[in-house]
């Protein structure tokens, strides 16, 4: 195959920079810090170049984010291998790293912390799906096509993922307000 | 429908996922299960509350500039800087003017021709199963549904003691834009209440048109079209018309 021109790189750029926030807004979540992110990102991007020409259109957006998504677990295998190997099914993670705090749960700020602790606490197979659900506001079929999972999946996920949560936020938060 | 499906569908419920049949059966179970219903509560109070806390991470400054670079260079375009640079302000202008030509065309379009539109609309949504991409008779899932799908936010009313329910809602597409779609019921007819902004225009009147059997009604309140199409009679549509223009 040869290298793409400059009208093959028009039509890329078009399909998949305007999903450049998204790209980076999921690489974030699963990298968990920003130059991680950008590294995964530009990486994302390289790959999805290649792969451009076996695109037949549509869902631009499912797309290069299946990409992305790809490309962050092939990232993490590499470097830390225990984000990636963490089992879906088991409940490893200890629930009482987040101290309850009362008094900051009025507060906006203190909240946006704890739900994105919160959800950083869960294993990425989970993560993932909340993120396309609730920030990318993703259908279940278009959440199974990016992580290559049956529907069903998606939705017994979903509600794993919100019970889990559910239960992070009332333990850091044991006044009753719903967090 | 039973508490273990209930539960079992709630998330698909939550999120709008489960067909209109499904929905409604949903909704009359927790209209019967004081349990389920709290349940369902929980989960929505817990999502609304999630979803105003929860960063969606910006890329730095400069990453598509970065981008675009890096990608230049593992194309053939990298090799003729110059030309290229060219050709994509030549490409710019053009499309400059073809955009503007396009927004002079599309900005006032004759009503007869929109009315042909929302027919078409209606009967497609008819046809295609797709009558609702939020199929939920809770306004207060369907409103929020159209946040960040929409540069408005369209007023979702529900008039089930007065024969007309809210059945759903859906993203379509009309006068060059994409527009709010609201599905009501009154009895076995379906109505389709089209929404988008109308900044320029002034309030006006409900004026009804038929076409192809089916009735039209349009309207424009507070900078916002409206337009009302279906099979059912017109005295009926109008009166439907008539609440909504009322409620905001």
């Amino acid at each position: 195959m040869g290298v793409p021109g400059k009208e093959e790189l028009a039509q890329f750029e078009q399909a998949v920079l305007p999903h450049l926030g998204a790209a980076y807004n999921l690489a974030r979540w699963l990298t968990g810090n920003d130059p991680d992110a950008e590294d995964v990102v530009q990486e994302s991007y390289l790959r999805a170049l290649r792969f451009f020409p076996g695109f037949r259109g549509g869902n631009s957006r499912a797309w290069l984010l299946t990409i992305v998504r790809n490309t962050c677990y092939t990232w993490l295998r590499r470097n830390r291998m225990d984000d990636v190997t963490t089992e879906l099914d088991e409940e490893v993670h200890g629930l009482d790293n987040i101290t309850s705090n009362p008094e900051a749960v009025l507060m906006a700020a203190a909240r946006t912390d704890m739900v994105t602790r919160a959800l950083e606490e869960l294993p990425m197979g989970l993560r993932e799906i909340v993120i396309l659900r609730e920030l990318e506001g993703m259908s279940y079929q278009e959440i199974a096509d990016v992580a290559a999972i049956p529907i069903g999946t998606v939705m017994s996920r979903l509600s794993r993922a919100r019970a889990r949560l559910q239960k992070l936020l009332t333990d850091a938060n044991p006044t009753g307000a719903r967090a | 429908m039973s508490c273990r499906e209930t539960q079992e569908l709630l998330h698909g419920y939550v999120d709008g996922q489960l067909g209109l049949v499904r929905s409604l059966e949903m909704e009359r179970h927790f209209r019967e299960c004081p349990a389920c219903a709290r349940e369902y509560e929980n989960l929505r109070g817990m999502r609304s509350a999630m979803s105003g806390s929860l960063p969606y991470f910006q890329p730095p400054a400069g990453l598509e500039r970065r981008l675009h670079a890096r990608l230049r260079a593992k194309t053939g375009a990298g090799r003729f800087a110059v030309p290229w640079k060219w050709a994509a302000v030549a490409a710019m202008l053009l499309l400059t003017a073809a955009v503007t030509w396009r927004t002079a065309l599309v900005s006032h379009r004759p009503a007869e021709i929109l009315a042909e539109e929302v027919v078409s609309s209606h009967v497609r949504s008819l046809m295609a199963e797709h009558l609702t991409d939020v199929p939920s008779s809770d306004r207060h899932t369907v409103k929020p549904w159209f946040n960040g799908k929409l540069d408005f936010s369209p007023a979702v009313g529900d008039f089930p003691d007065r024969g007309f329910s809210l059945a759903g809602g859906r993203l379509d597409y009309l006068d060059g834009r994409s527009v709010a779609a609201l599905v009501y019921h009154r009895r076995q007819h379906v109505i389709n209440l089209f929404i988008w902004p109308a900044p320029e225009q002034a309030d006006s009147e409900i004026q009804i048109t038929e076409r192809q059997g089916y009735h039209v009604l349009h309207w424009t309140k507070s900078h916002m079209n409206y337009w009302a199409v279906s099979d059912l009679n017109a005295r009926e549509l109008g009166e439907f018309a008539g609440l909504v223009r009322t409620t905001d």
